[in-house]
């Protein structure tokens, strides 16, 4: 694992580049508030298979890229992907053995705390949003999950494969 | 908070994971109460701004595309319809613009006459809106015009029809900037029939303003053009803004209920203008106090 370093790591920086694309993809109104968050998919799915590559480190620094594309509090996206990435890491041996409604039903616990921390931020700071625009992301997200783990899944195969 | 029953051999043991937690959560909090209270991280927002920027530009790209796809595969007869379409608006504007410059002429005159400091014709260039979704809490956009073109933050944009929003944030060659939906935003209007002046206040929704300082026996009615009053600074006055939708006067209460739809189109609009006001009236901004944006 330690060799090689870069030519591993340059897959999964494109998966996260593509994720951040499609969290600035224009969507219709009425789709907008239900969005799936993908950067923080990507991450979970990343952090719960090379947790010794993408941990915390590489999480904030991409909450903070978020947070400048999306023009929200610096910091705020960067906060909340730290602590779910962190709880990703901490029990990802659990994650990888758990079947796949166990492990969506993680999932969705980890997008509810996600959202309920970015829900907090925003509290805390006086942005006023209606509380419906938080439970979209989180169920659409635990309904796309299966997608992300087998497009993530392919790419891992052949990061690994490659090495 | 590193679990300490698990043995260093463990393979699933990551080194240092809580304490480097710890720290980059202190970090982010230390980022946002910097970034919110005090707006110190401009020069951080906008390095960072440049890395997102290709991010922007890719996702922007096949929208572009499709545009020139339809523009360059018009049929020529639509063409020559729009061609005709424009040719007579051109005529009509042309019309009202021989009578504007006797208009301004005589508007400088009489400025002269009252000692009135004079108004000085505001510069103007076109952006466009990004396919860009920005901040999912706010209504903003997302301009291709940055702080390369001389962007600044407050800057007042319009469309063809009416006012938009403000710049809030500046990147290099991308800006921010918020539309006058928001709920966060307010702006200083005025009535045009009579001057009266009041602020119209975002709902968070597209097609709705709110006046919530308008006395109960003051003198406005359905129909009524709001414009920018002027005060205040980021807005130059005189751009229309809204239309008064419904007057609700509510005798127990110490204010009408008013609202009035905004006369640009704010979810449909492409192609915006910025509006640069001469140094004159930027100097006055700084020495009045802000109403608008938090």
């Amino acid at each position: 694992m330690s060799s090689g370093g870069s030519t591993q790591r340059l897959p999964v920086v494109i998966t996260i580049v593509v994720a951040l694309m499609l969290m600035v993809v224009p969507l219709p109104d009425w789709a907008a508030p239900f969005r799936p968050d993908w950067v923080a998919l990507t991450l979970i799915y990343w952090a719960m298979m090379l947790p010794r590559t993408w941990s915390v480190g590489s999480a904030w620094i991409v909450g903070i890229v978020l947070d400048v594309a999306q023009g929200t509090i610096l910091g705020q996206h960067a906060l909340a992907l730290c602590l779910i990435v962190f709880i990703t890491v901490r029990f990802h041996l659990l994650m990888r053995v758990f079947p796949l409604q166990q492990l969506a039903a993680t999932v969705f616990a980890i997008l509810a705390l996600y959202q309920f921390i970015l829900f907090w931020i925003n509290g805390v700071a006086g942005i006023d949003v209606p509380a419906v625009d938080y439970w979209g992301p989180v169920i659409t997200g635990t309904l796309f999950w299966p997608v992300v783990l087998i497009v993530l899944r392919g790419v891992r195969v052949r990061i690994q494969l490659g090495h | 908070m590193v679990a300490s029953r698990t043995s260093n051999t463990n393979p699933a043991r990551i080194p240092a994971l809580g304490v480097r937690v710890l720290l980059l959560l202190f970090a982010s909090i230390l980022l946002m109460v910097l970034d919110h209270r005090q707006n110190h991280l401009n020069t951080v927002r906008k390095a960072v701004g440049a890395a997102v920027y290709p991010v922007q530009l890719v996702v922007d790209a096949p929208f572009r595309l499709w545009e020139w796809i339809r523009e360059r595969t018009q049929s020529r007869d639509e063409m020559q319809q729009e061609l005709n379409h424009l040719r007579n608006e051109r005529l009509f504007t042309k019309a009202e613009l021989q009578q504007l410059n006797a208009l301004k002429a005589e508007n400088a005159r009489l400025r002269d006459l009252l000692e009135a400091r004079g108004r000085v014709r505001d510069e103007i260039r076109v952006a466009k809106i990004m396919a860009v979704d920005a901040n999912p809490y706010r209504h903003n956009i997302v301009i291709d015009i940055g702080e390369r073109e001389g962007a600044y933050d407050g800057q007042a944009i319009i469309d063809a029809v009416g006012v938009i929003g403000q710049v809030i944030k500046t990147g290099l060659t991308t800006s921010q900037a918020m539309l006058i939906s928001d709920p966060s935003h307010s702006l200083p209007v005025e009535v045009n029939r009579n001057g009266l002046r009041t602020i119209a206040n975002g709902t968070g929704e597209f097609d709705r303003l709110d006046l919530p300082f308008i006395t109960n026996n003051a003198d406005i009615q359905p129909g009524d053009l709001l414009v920018t009053s002027g005060l205040g600074g980021a807005f130059p006055a005189g751009y229309p803004v809204a239309v008064v939708e419904t007057v609700n006067r509510i005798p127990q209460d110490p204010f009408a209920d008013v609202t009035a739809t905004p006369a640009a189109a704010l979810d449909q609009v492409r192609e915006v203008m910025l509006i640069w006001s001469s140094a004159e009236t930027q100097t006055e901004m700084q020495t009045e106090t802000e109403p608008d944006d938090e």
